[in-house]
């Protein structure tokens, strides 16, 4: 028998925070599994790299040039006699440091152009899309040229590029969040208590605006991946003899008939990592969007 | 429909004079100076001095440019730093390759996504749908450059049915020059109709929900006719757009493809450019790409406007 009492306080079942709950359905949907596992392998491969690798990615075993793999070379050597599995180890290290770089650079720069154009409008908005607008115009790839022709070949150059490359995708996503969010009450009641542009837009606006911009993020990382390894395929990014994964494709092309091992290893691996990060953005881009979730599927 | 064109060659000004002028910014953004290139490491002050007035290199940047826009007008884009021969005929010996693949690339891509996307709009949550979705994932993670690398093993090492690389362009030898074709332009076309056929069954999902699907329903069309003539029509719409905008990445595959086959196209001058500092060279062909890219976004926008008349009166 229950009695009713009006006085009882009322007991509420707290709920997540939305962006908690995000987290975790990408994690329980076993595409997002799939990403998040294959992005932490690789993560801590590139991080333990010199524990783990048999050999120095770098030193030459004369004598032992286009090894089959085998019990000494267990993924064969190539044409300098240097270990391939160590270089592929290793060639981790490049991909990940540029889809970290571009997520920091790129969507940073993109987080507060779009911001700026979204909030503040008037002529920022007018001059920053049509910056964008014109950038589009330009395929990213020779955006890419352009940059490296400008700042020499290398690692941190690429980066660079392809940061630059991202920059209006991102600007123009977080601009669509940003317009959805300045006319809410809360951003008039921060105005409200005199608070300026700057203050709103960073404490405010920004926190609730982004969160989705993370698929796109995700997005950015598996692009950023690609762009690194094609270009250092083209010889324009990472220089030897640092290993990575497009370089190590473009030297086995010399030897395909003979060795094609060579080439089999280092785009397995950058496969995985474009698969998992496509994965990985499916699952947060249904964690995140609320039409989907509601639907049931 | 006249003031359509008119309205749509006015909007690509801004982005012409835009890639223009960072095209023409390649140039000035080499570390250093490009008359010290030029003129090379040993020169005197004066040597240097007098190239730099050669190459209009002492002249505001405006002026700079607005030379530079002229020349090119005229079809001068200026001589090779390495061997000295003019860009624009260097160009034009590249260009028919390069043109070649993306066109028939872009083309293959539309044969082989237009099928995959009404098959897996028609079989939605079936088996095949899933097969076809599966695939496409998994294609879509696979680099370019790696599948051509594969293909090449596959097609040309093993089963010996294709050449591994280089262009036959030779209109006496025409199996020959197709056989030289099919695995660059394949390769180049399975990236781009993996994410168009996407879109064509997205697309085609949202319109089978429309009220004009279901009036044709009700009138008692076969499905075909529901599909082909009414459905497939209204959802290709948004998918000519896409395909301009995927040019630029077709684009940039060209530039890797080229590069992955020995295709001997605009692609490859670049990459040379680059790696022997041969600016004017990586000047010209990006001039080249960007305006083809300008020109084919300009002629799909076009081509929708003559598909949906609400394009061209919609804002008029």
């Amino acid at each position: 028998m229950r009695r009713h009492a009006v006085a009882a306080p009322t007991t509420f079942r707290k709920s997540p925070h939305p962006l908690n709950a995000a987290f975790v359905r990408t994690w329980r949907n076993p595409l997002g599994f799939f990403g998040l596992a294959i992005l932490g392998l690789l993560v801590l491969i590139a991080l333990a790299a010199p524990l783990i690798a048999p050999y120095d990615p770098v030193v030459q075993h004369p004598g032992r040039e286009l090894l089959a793999p085998g019990p000494d070379f267990l993924l064969g050597t190539d044409e300098l006699g240097r270990d391939l599995l160590s270089r592929v180890i290793y060639g981790t290290r490049p991909s990940l440091v540029v889809a970290l770089m571009v997520v920091v650079l790129g969507g940073g720069l993109g987080i507060i152009t779009g911001l700026a154009a979204g909030y503040l409008g008037g002529w920022v908005n007018a001059l920053l899309m049509r910056f964008f607008d014109a950038m589009f115009a330009f395929p990213p790839i020779l955006l890419g040229f352009v940059i490296i022709a400008a700042l020499g070949q290398g690692t941190t150059q690429v980066a660079y590029a392809i940061a630059l490359a991202v920059v209006p995708t991102l600007g123009r996503v977080a601009r669509s969040l940003v317009l959805k969010e300045r006319n809410r009450d809360y951003v008039l009641a921060a105005r409200c208590t005199g608070a300026r542009n700057g203050r709103v837009m960073f404490l405010h606006v920004l926190p609730n605006a982004v969160s989705p911009m993370i698929v796109n993020l995700a997005l950015v990382m598996g692009f950023s991946v690609l762009a690194e390894a094609s270009l250092a395929f083209l010889g324009l990014g990472t220089q030897p003899p640092t290993p990575s994964w497009g370089a190590m494709l473009n030297e086995s092309r010399a030897y395909l008939r003979n060795d094609p091992w060579m080439a089999i290893c280092p785009g397995v691996v950058l496969a995985l990592l474009l698969l998992g990060l496509n994965y990985l953005a499916d699952a947060l881009r249904d964690a995140f969007d609320p039409r989907r979730v509601n639907a049931g599927f | 429909m006249g003031a359509f064109i008119l309205r749509r060659l006015l909007q690509s000004i801004p982005v012409l004079f835009f890639s223009t002028f960072v095209v023409f910014l390649v140039i000035h953004l080499i570390p250093g100076d490009a008359a010290a290139v030029l003129a090379g490491p040993n020169a005197s002050p004066e040597a240097l001095t007098a190239v730099r007035h050669e190459m209009g290199l002492d002249q505001p940047l405006p002026v700079q440019y607005a030379v530079w826009v002229a020349h090119v007008a005229q079809g001068d884009l200026g001589k090779s730093t390495l061997s000295g021969q003019p860009i624009s005929k260097l160009l034009l010996a590249r260009a028919p390759a390069t043109i070649e693949l993306t066109v028939t690339a872009m083309i293959l891509s539309i044969l082989i996504a237009l099928p995959l996307g009404i098959l897996s709009a028609t079989h939605v949550r079936g088996r095949l749908e899933w097969l076809i979705s599966t695939v496409q994932s998994l294609w879509l993670a696979i680099p370019n450059f790696w599948a051509g690398i594969l293909a090449i093993i596959v097609f040309s090492l093993v089963l010996r049915w294709l050449p591994p690389g280089g262009r036959v362009a030779d209109a006496n030898d025409l199996p020959g020059s197709i056989k030289s074709l099919i695995l660059p332009a394949t390769t180049l076309s399975l990236y781009l109709a993996a994410g168009l056929s996407r879109f064509i069954k997205f697309n085609l999902l949202e319109v089978f929900f429309d009220d004009f699907v279901r009036t044709a329903r009700a009138k008692g069309l076969s499905n075909t006719a529901v599909m082909y003539r009414h459905a497939l029509r209204n959802a290709m719409l948004p998918v000519i757009t896409i395909l301009g905008v995927q040019f630029a990445s077709l684009l940039g595959g060209t530039v890797i493809i080229e590069s992955v086959f020995s295709w001997p196209g605009v692609g490859g001058l670049m990459l040379d450019g680059i790696s022997n500092r041969d600016y004017t060279v990586v000047q010209g062909g990006l001039l080249l790409l960007v305006l083809l890219f300008i020109v084919i976004n300009l002629l799909v926008d076009l081509t929708y406007a003559v598909i949906d008349p609400r394009i061209r009166l919609g804002d008029a």
